[in-house]
């Protein structure tokens, strides 16, 4: 809000190019407003556009901001990191966490009862299922991961995020990506790749934010005052990294005209599917997996109060981990018509990959000893210590499901969802909810949550649901996987397909009762982190806990 | 694993070694590209230049400009989420959908549409399996002609006409990723997609021309207007149907 009264400084040159290039956007995407005959891209155009007016405003704002210019880099001998960026994309991850677990739950429940699909384009599973994914992995995953790693990047390395309007363009940019992919699956713009669903324009612009975001980290890693990156780093490195190139190989495309949200991918039918998969994969390994157990580096150890349990080990699991996981692809595809040669390595790298997955898990876990008594008392680090067994639950059954036998059974049932969801409800999510327990009260310099009961209620209620999905999965998946291979003693496939499916409605019930749980539980954590930094009492001065747990105990 | 809390590391042991990269920055995310690049290079390269990654078959064509336009629209809808386009070489699904799907079945496909979930029934061999006008009636309302369905409904796609105004444009982006287009497919794209919706309309046999096999009628029951159900029903009625198994010889590509 401009403040009168202040002195209104000069704009900088970063700003004004800032500003001039938003103005060249909005001029840009008005006239492809105008022009193009498609609805949907229409109303893209002007998102697009209104968000370059909303960047000049933005920015010409700052200049009549009250306080010192530029935000000095150290406020009495301690670094002034900049949380501004990490608050807005730790309150983005809840809200996109709360729609893409509603989203799953309506989606959950047209299967159940097809009746809800309302016979409307927009509002019909095959549309609703991208925005869901797209909704719990990039808009909630991507916003925890952004806040985390802004987080635990300055932390470790005792030093202001770098850049002064680029965090903000990272967070605020990714976000606008989140928006312009979630309203286009709506409106029926896709690309038809699972988990790569965003048409080119989206791509394009996610990768102008991504690079930026491994800028602005880079250069953070730049200006540390600490003599080690620290291992979180490494692996939020990783990510950002092998996501960029995976982004990039995946979706190569040729758009049908600038005036048009069509893409044809470059690669067709075989070599397709092998880069849909190799960036599907990696897309669980790198984005769902590397970034968070980067967050399970930096906030087990910090809320246990425990040093990292083995520097050597995190050395190996890092390095065996990336190496390992960018081979798994091929084991979505077995029995496809992918050559035999590149299943086999799929399946043989997916199990060698159980190693490094189960290392990283005991790091974690083991992390603990001498402090297991806390899991009584703390709900939040039970929370990421559970999340920590269903990382090794699932990356026991991961191995096991690409076997080629195990695969012909669970292949394009069930189980695979429940499968990913024990990942993703019992992992990602609970590491998330835990880094962002901690988050919260730091962030806004509270003392502690409002209610570590309400943590509790929350944790017990999802995990109820959680076990609820993934049983329910199992069973459903394995059953119409027998269903389907089941022959009469004469001889004839038993069961028509219609009846396969016609079985699995109790299951998907109870599957949707286990996803209403979980959005209950986050509903709770929602009102639980609102109340905390509503009323929380406020943290005495701020005791210097930068310092990396491993850095100042293993070397 | 068990000494790893040794203090004070050697400064021999490897280990001291990767304090290297812990201090460098750019070392480190050249490692990372390395590491990462091995596994994609050697499982995707190959697949590019080796023969026998796509069989040698009979029949296969580029999509009619009609069978383009329904096969965007199968991707708009997200039909692969809940169909495959993949029969695996299993006894029960050679039985249940027909003879195992091909590399070769799907080289044209961009994006490729084998999907990773069988919550209906496969759809690589749909074509000719059903009626048009079962089709049209089953896309509208799935449960009026199979009660247990558990499909969406897709009334609104009989009733939205199809644009294909760019349908020349499409073709020209498709031949970009390499699909054989031919220029005179392209500056014929618009009649040909007409020809193939309309009835007795006097492009068809210089569009059967171009595109063997391709099936020329009203598809979806209303023969005065091109839907986009008639598109959708198109690409559906020729899934599977390019390439004729009775004449292919399996062992000539076995791999």
């Amino acid at each position: 809000m401009a403040a009168t009264g202040n002195p209104i400084r000069r704009a900088t040159t970063g700003e004004m190019v800032g500003i001039l290039i938003a103005a060249i956007c909005s001029v840009m995407f008005l006239i492809i407003a105008g022009k193009t005959e498609h609805s949907g891209y229409a109303f893209h155009a002007l998102v697009a556009m209104l968000s370059a007016f909303a960047t000049i405003f933005l920015i010409g704002n700052r200049c009549f901001q009250p306080g010192p210019f530029p935000a000095p880099q150290e406020i009495n001998g301690k670094p002034n990191y900049n949380m501004g960026p990490v608050k807005f994309a730790t309150i983005a991850a809840m809200f996109w966490g709360i729609a893409g677990f509603t989203v799953g739950l309506i989606i959950a429940l047209q299967l159940a009862f097809p009746v809800l699909n309302l016979d409307l384009p927009w509002t019909s599973f095959g549309r609703m299922r991208p925005l869901h994914t797209s909704a719990v992995i990039f808009a909630f995953g991507g916003n925890v991961l952004l806040a985390t790693s802004f987080y635990v990047v300055q932390r470790t390395s005792r030093a202001r995020l770098a850049g002064d309007l680029s965090p903000w363009f990272v967070v605020l940019g990714y976000n606008l990506f989140i928006v312009i992919a979630g309203t286009g699956y709506l409106l029926g713009i896709t690309q038809g790749k699972e988990y790569a669903e965003p048409e080119w324009y989206a791509d394009l612009w996610l990768t102008i934010v991504w690079v930026t975001y491994l800028l602005v980290f880079l250069a953070t890693l730049g200006k540390r005052t600490e003599p080690h990156i620290y291992v979180a780093n490494w692996f939020y490195l990783g990510f950002i990294v092998t996501i960029a190139v995976l982004h990039l190989g995946n979706n190569l495309a040729v758009p049908v005209s600038l005036l048009s949200p069509k893409s044809y991918i470059v690669w067709s039918g075989v070599q397709d599917a092998m880069f849909q998969w190799w960036y599907g994969h990696n897309a669980v390994g790198f984005f769902l997996t590397a970034g968070f157990l980067a967050i399970m580096y930096y906030f087990v150890p910090k809320r246990a109060g425990r040093p990292i349990y083995s520097y050597r080990l995190s050395i190996i699991h890092f390095w065996a981990l990336i190496f390992l996981y960018i081979w798994a692809g091929p084991h979505h595809l077995h029995y496809t018509a992918l050559p035999d040669w590149a299943q086999t390595l799929g399946m043989t790298f997916s199990i060698m990959l159980w190693m490094p997955s189960w290392g990283g898990m005991i790091n974690g876990l083991m992390t603990l000893s001498g402090a297991w008594d806390k899991l009584r008392t703390d709900p939040v680090l039970r929370m990421m210590v559970v999340s920590l067994a269903f990382y090794g639950m699932s990356t026991f059954e991961g191995p096991l499901m690409s076997i080629k036998t195990v695969n012909a059974l669970s292949h394009y049932t069930d189980w695979t969802i429940g499968h990913v969801h024990s990942g993703a409800l019992g992992w990602v999510a609970y590491i998330s909810f835990g880094a962002i327990y901690c988050l919260v009260p730091w962030l806004w310099n509270r003392k502690e949550l409002y209610s570590l009961k309400l943590v509790n209620w929350h944790f017990w209620i999802s995990t109820l649901g959680i076990v609820f999905y993934i049983t329910a999965m199992w069973v459903s998946g394995i059953l119409q996987g027998l269903m389907w291979r089941s022959y009469t003693a004469l001889g004839f496939l038993e069961y028509s397909f219609i009846e396969t499916v016609e079985a699995m409605h109790p299951f998907y019930v109870i599957r949707a009762l286990g996803g209403a749980l979980f959005l209950i539980g986050a509903l709770i954590m929602v009102f639980n982190l609102w109340m905390t930094v509503r009323s929380g009492e406020l943290a005495g001065s701020e005791s210097d806990t930068s310092v990396s747990p491993q850095l100042s105990l293993a070397h | 694993m068990s000494n790893v809390d040794i203090p004070a590391t050697p400064r021999r042991s490897l280990w001291s070694k990767h304090k290297f990269l812990e201090t460098n920055s750019i070392i480190l995310v050249i490692g990372v590209l390395l590491v990462i690049s091995i596994g994609g290079l050697v499982e995707i390269a190959p697949l590019f230049y080796l023969q026998n990654t796509i069989e040698k078959v009979e029949g296969m064509r580029p999509y009619t400009p009609l069978e383009l336009a329904g096969r965007a629209i199968y991707v708009r809808e997200g039909c692969y989420l809940c169909h495959s386009q993949m029969i695996r070489p299993l006894r029960d699904e050679v039985e249940r959908y027909g003879h195992y799907s091909l590399a070769a079945e799907s080289m044209y496909d961009k994006p490729f549409q084998w999907g990773s979930k069988r919550t209906g029934p496969d759809l690589a061999r749909v074509g000719g399996k059903y009626s048009d006008d079962w089709q049209a009636r089953h896309l509208a309302d799935p449960r009026s002609l199979v009660p247990q369905s558990i499909m969406p409904g897709y009334p609104f796609l009989a009733k939205t006409e199809l644009s294909y105004d760019d349908i020349a444009t499409e073709l020209k982006a498709n031949r970009n990723g390499g699909v054989p287009y031919s220029d005179e497919m392209i500056a014929r794209a618009m009649d040909d997609l007409r020809a193939q919706a309309t009835p007795d309309h006097p492009g068809q046999s210089a569009f059967e021309k171009r595109y063997p096999k391709a099936q020329a009628r009203d598809f979806d029951g209303n023969p005065n207007r091109i839907s986009e159900a008639d598109a959708l029903i198109a690409y559906l009625q020729m899934l599977g149907s390019l390439v004729d198994f009775k004449l292919y010889d399996d062992k000539a590509n076995i791999r």
